[in-house]
């Protein structure tokens, strides 16, 4: 283009960034699904735009907390972790959480064994105990990589399992949903539940990492 | 004629079993890298209603014992390269399981 037109106006004005692309503006098959049916579902009155927000709210207050919360528990009081162990709903049950929508199976890392979760299906998650699954866990890498080679995946993750210790991954790809007790850390002798439970990570509870070490933080 | 409920479960802990081999078209939870695998039956989970007629709007009817199979990773992957004692637990609705020895 001829460089030849005169740009002082321009100069004259404030200057403004380029706007960013806003990324929610692409309609995809599933997007458009859903906001139809939301419509459809508030148009006939079956539930309010408030209702449908108030859940989304719902879901994303949950967080890994509650999960940690159990976890901590079960590192104090053996008779609760055998609760835990052998009925996950009942145990969140006890200690004031949601039962769960799903049965919840806990299965426990020792030092023997080291247990990791995927969904290779697609994202199944105990969402009531950890909120909503981080991206990776959802990425195709994740699950058909953890899956067949657990232990190079864990290595990514910076988590290096001895030889001697048995890895056992658990597909979630059908109706129960899983949660990793963590080991408990060396060096937490008489901590506080409050205490402990701050040492217990979302990625502790996949178990693609060992629950975090006093003072590490 | 009268609707069977439920299908009794056929399988116990420590069952030998193995994965039918086969292709339905549709939705269907057994994932197919375990299709033909054999395993141990770990635990019986409950008997739920069948996902692969749920996912149409059908009843669900009769529902199917869910265990969870332990298969050793060797046996699944070929070349797996970790530790021989390694496993994977796969949920799998009693209609997908044959008795194997």
């Amino acid at each position: 283009m001829p460089h030849d037109h005169d740009h002082s106006e321009e100069h004259d004005r404030p200057h403004h960034s380029p706007p960013r692309p806003d990324l929610d503006d692409t309609i995809t098959h599933w997007r458009a699904m859903e906001i139809a049916v939301r419509e459809l579902l508030i148009g006939k009155n079956l539930l309010s735009a408030d209702e449908i927000r108030r859940q989304v709210e719902d879901m994303d207050s949950c967080t890994p907390a509650q999960g940690a919360k159990v976890v901590a528990r079960a590192w104090v009081d053996p008779e609760y972790k055998r609760l835990l162990l052998s009925d996950g709903n009942a145990a969140c049950e006890a200690i004031g959480l949601e039962r769960g929508p799903y049965k919840l199976v806990v299965v426990e890392n020792t030092d023997t064994v080291h247990n990791v979760i995927v969904c290779t299906l697609c994202s199944c998650y105990p969402r009531w105990l950890l909120g909503l699954p981080p991206d990776w866990y959802k990425s195709r890498a994740y699950r058909s990589r953890v899956i067949s080679e657990p232990r190079s995946v864990l290595q990514e993750f910076g988590v290096a399992i001895p030889e001697n210790l048995v890895v056992r991954v658990h597909d979630s790809n059908a109706d129960m949903r899983y949660l990793v007790l963590p080991r408990r850390p060396d060096g937490t002798e008489g901590w506080s539940q409050e205490k402990l439970a701050a040492l217990v990570t979302r990625d502790a509870m996949i178990g693609v990492a060992f629950a975090s070490r006093p003072g590490a933080h | 004629m009268a609707r069977v409920e439920a299908d009794t479960p056929r399988f116990r802990p420590g069952d030998s079993v193995a994965v039918r081999i086969a292709y339905p078209i549709g939705h269907v939870r057994t994932p197919f890298y375990i299709r033909g695998k054999r395993g141990v039956i770990e635990r019986l989970c409950g008997v739920y209603s069948n996902p692969e007629e749920l996912a149409y709007a059908r009843s669900g009817l009769p529902k199917q014992p869910l265990y969870r199979v332990r298969f050793m990773q060797r046996e699944v992957w070929p070349g797996y390269a970790g530790e021989s004692r390694d496993t994977v637990d796969v949920e799998i609705y009693q209609h997908w399981l044959e008795a194997a020895n």
